[in-house]
């Protein structure tokens, strides 16, 4: 096996451009029903702290936004570009799916982003929030075609083989998949996980360098709250989405456990080790007995099939997501201690002033997005030797270039990427350093309850 | 009668192919206009005038991409990888374009850095557009619906004349959508600019024309050996009618005729390579019947295509007539 051949560095190109690319998604997609919170919190209650802190994560929404946009169309040329046997064999059900959330996101980008963002003045309160609302609900819907087809790669069906290409036969079958209903609510709870951590270490941060303002607090309360109730039902999705996968994609759970032979009796779980291919073990495994059926079959003695059940050239590289999926684990673990010490230090109404809590949050902002790298990288290489499992190879799906051609748009990807969505990323922490614009004077907080908006807009106008 | 689902596939692609051309062409323009005005206000006018609607032009892009993809694989899975390099120089163009506008305007040290960012990203862009239509006319190799040429097939005289072609429509096309959207002094200096550029764009035409039809017989056959030649006439003469047209308004300092005239020119030269092509979608040999995805698949897309595209459409339009008017120096831009 060639290590830099075509095959190879389109999945390294394709690897990377994809992870740069889900960043982004995933955090508009969070902060968009942010948004929808924020704005209808503010109509409900006329508190002005609410739309500043709408206009300001507003900023960050738009940042992220484009730079989703423009790292998806790369995405999409990929498929043909390196990935055109899979176009070829598959494009008849992922190209109608991918089409459909092209004209979502149009729809979105046309009718109702330009008014949640420049429209403030042009439109009535409530029209603005209906464009927001519709905004978020777009994002959802967004994903729900991108995740179905994922979901269909893990888990097809409802297909046709006709001449060598797979044909779409029913449509429901082929979007509602055995893994979608799990893979969907994963993706989405992970979202709202990582816009939460992110907002909640702007709190973090501005309340370690002494602000205490109304939109900086409440940012971080609130915050504290969405992961308080997500982490838990994360973990629950994580667990259902388990069993799932132990059902169709067994071969996928032996890697992730680094379990090499078929146990009766119950399994144990392999907490730590070095899953080896060549010598088809799992070195200096510390092991929990029983855990492991416990965990994925919930009950004392279930089987899990180990990966000598399957053929060497259908196994996943277990040393990568072994590893991927214990830092997606213990990242969420984390996230829950992180979530449940919040609340415990707001009920002794000691949240805005202890810093060591602060300072575990601000090193906890970026954890959303760690866990869901780990995770995308989990069931993508999980999935492997297969990109639609069980149909067509990995290896069947490149494109008929050269590696050199392969190389030298990796080479340029990586340049690209570092210099432009370093700048965008760079710009987003700019916006949230500076935070938003308190309207207090200088010599001390404005009160924000009690002023009507429009006293205060009229101000502003001045 | 079923309905011929291929057809009306290559007709939805074909339209939206075209309102792309037509509208990132001029936005493109812009940047390939900037070279020559150096001063800050000049450019900052140039910016603004089409700051509301570029996105949503390049767009287009991405649905025709998206339709390519679910409509016609095997286009997807032939034509890109033929044109692997200049596709992927075309995305980084437009990357570097995209970063520049949004980031140009919060930058100070590094404007200028942003602006070349901007020319080069709009010249590369546009550049690679033409060789990427210049391989398709000059025939993609395709055996058993797979890509079986080699990396470099793309490039050619041929294909780099065509990327020349583009260039200069895409200039023409934005220097006539200046003269429409700004009055003054940088009005005046656009009129000089346009007839040296429609006069190059008419040559360019021409050359291409020629070229295709003595380099490929099978455009020669459709031009001249299927006794037609009478329904296609009309072609050449109304481009020479556009051209002539151009001249005169510009003369006569018509506001909005001569990009008008421009979009008319730019139609004329893409339905003569429908013509040229037509039924084949990617020649010599790939007609839309072979290259379409299943009946299933076109029809379950053309559901959504159907309610979405002419909600686009409408809201397209009313940006423009919101943005309408003059834009001039010192007008707020939307950042």
């Amino acid at each position: 096996m060639e290590i830099f051949d075509a095959l190879h560095l389109a999945r390294l190109q394709f690897a990377f451009t994809v992870s740069f690319h889900i960043v982004f998604p995933a955090i508009s997609i969070g902060m968009a029903s942010f948004l929808t919170v924020l704005e209808w919190r503010w109509l409900k209650t006329d508190d002005v702290a609410y739309k500043d802190m709408f206009q300001f994560w507003s900023k960050i929404f738009a940042v992220s936004f484009g730079m989703g946009v423009i790292s998806g169309v790369v995405m999409a040329y990929e498929f043909g570009t390196n990935w055109s046997e899979f176009s070829r064999i598959a494009g008849n059900i992922t190209g109608p799916l991918l089409h459909y959330e092209v004209l979502t996101a149009f729809f979105l980008e046309a009718g109702f982003l330009g008014v949640m963002l420049f429209g403030w003045n042009r439109v009535s309160p409530r029209a603005h929030f209906f464009a927001t609302l519709m905004v978020a609900i777009g994002t959802l819907i967004s994903t729900f075609w991108i995740i179905a087809s994922n979901s269909f790669m893990h888990t097809p069906q409802g297909f046709a083989i006709e001449n060598g290409r797979i044909i779409p036969v029913d449509w429901l079958k082929i979007i509602f998949n055995p893994s979608f209903p799990y893979r969907i609510a994963h993706m989405t709870v992970a979202a709202f996980i990582v816009a939460g951590f992110i907002v909640a270490a702007f709190g973090a941060w501005h309340l370690l360098n002494g602000r205490r303002d109304e939109p900086v607090k409440r940012s971080f309360s609130m915050a504290l709250w969405l992961l308080l109730v997500m982490t838990p039902v994360q973990i629950l999705v994580g667990d259902a989405h388990g069993l799932n996968t132990r059902e169709h994609q067994p071969a996928k759970i032996a890697a992730i456990e680094g379990l090499w032979e078929t146990e009766k009796g119950g399994t144990a779980l392999t907490l730590f080790g070095l899953p080896d291919m060549k010598a088809e073990e799992t070195r200096y495994a510390v092991r929990v007995p029983h855990l492991g059926s416990l965990i994925l079959t919930h009950s004392w003695d279930g089987e899990i099939r180990g990966m000598k059940e399957f053929a060497a050239a259908d196994r996943p590289y277990s040393p990568i997501v072994f590893w991927t999926f214990r830092v997606m684990v213990g990242l969420g673990m984390l996230m829950l201690l992180t979530a449940a010490l919040g609340l415990l230090l707001r009920k002794r109404g000691r949240l805005y002033e202890t810093r060591w809590f602060q300072r575990l949050v601000l090193a906890m902002g970026p954890s959303g997005l760690i866990a869901l790298l780990a995770g995308w990288i989990t069931t993508e290489v999980g999935r492997q030797p297969w990109t639609v499992y069980g149909v067509l190879r990995t290896e069947y799906s490149v494109s008929p270039i050269a590696s050199q051609q392969a190389g030298v748009s990796l080479l340029i990807f990586v340049i690209v990427y570092f210099m432009v969505f370093g700048m965008g990323v760079y710009y987003m922490l700019k916006l949230m350093k500076r935070g938003p614009t308190p309207r207090a004077d200088a010599s001390g907080q404005r009160e924000y309850p009690g002023l009507s908006n429009r006293a205060l807009d009229a101000l502003e106008g001045q | 009668m079923q309905i011929d689902l291929p057809v009306v596939w290559a007709a939805i692609i074909g339209f939206g192919v075209f309102v792309y051309v037509m509208l990132d062409g001029f936005d493109l323009g812009i940047g390939l206009l900037f070279p020559f005005f150096e001063s800050k206000s000049e450019r900052q006018v140039m910016l603004n005038t089409i700051a509301p609607v570029w996105d949503g032009n390049e767009t287009f892009l991405v649905l025709g991409g998206a339709g390519l993809y679910c409509a016609f694989p095997i286009v997807y899975s032939t034509l890109l990888p033929a044109n692997y390099l200049p596709l992927i120089l075309m995305v980084v163009g437009l990357i570097f374009r995209g970063a520049a506008f949004e980031l140009r305007a919060k930058a100070r040290r590094t404007r200028n850095l942003w602006d070349l960012a901007f020319i080069g990203g709009s010249a590369l862009a546009a550049l690679c557009q033409g060789i990427v239509l210049g391989s398709l006319l000059q025939g993609i190799r395709i055996e058993d619906g797979k890509f079986v040429g080699g990396a470099f097939d793309w490039l050619s005289p041929f294909s780099l004349f065509c990327g020349f072609g583009v260039l200069v429509t895409y200039a023409a096309l934005g220097c006539g959508w200046l003269i429409l959207k700004t009055d003054g002094e940088l009005q005046r200096k656009m009129r000089l600019l346009m007839k040296p550029l429609v006069g190059v764009l008419l040559g360019a035409m021409g050359i291409v024309s020629l070229w295709t039809v003595i380099g490929l017989p099978a455009v020669a056959q459709r031009w001249f050996g299927s006794g037609n030649l009478l329904w296609f006439l009309p072609v050449p003469v109304l481009v020479l009618a556009c051209v002539w047209g151009v001249f005169r308004t510009v003369r006569l300092e018509h506001e909005s005729s001569p990009f008008l005239l421009t979009l008319a020119l730019c139609f004329l030269g893409y339905s003569g390579l429908i013509i040229s092509i037509w039924p084949n979608i990617v020649p010599p040999s790939l007609t839309i019947w072979d290259a379409s995805s299943s009946h299933t698949s076109q029809l379950f897309a053309l559901v959504g295509t159907i309610v979405v595209l002419p909600i686009i459409l409408v809201y397209n339009a009313m940006q423009y007539r919101v943005f309408r008017g003059k834009v001039r120096e010192g007008d707020a831009g939307y950042h």
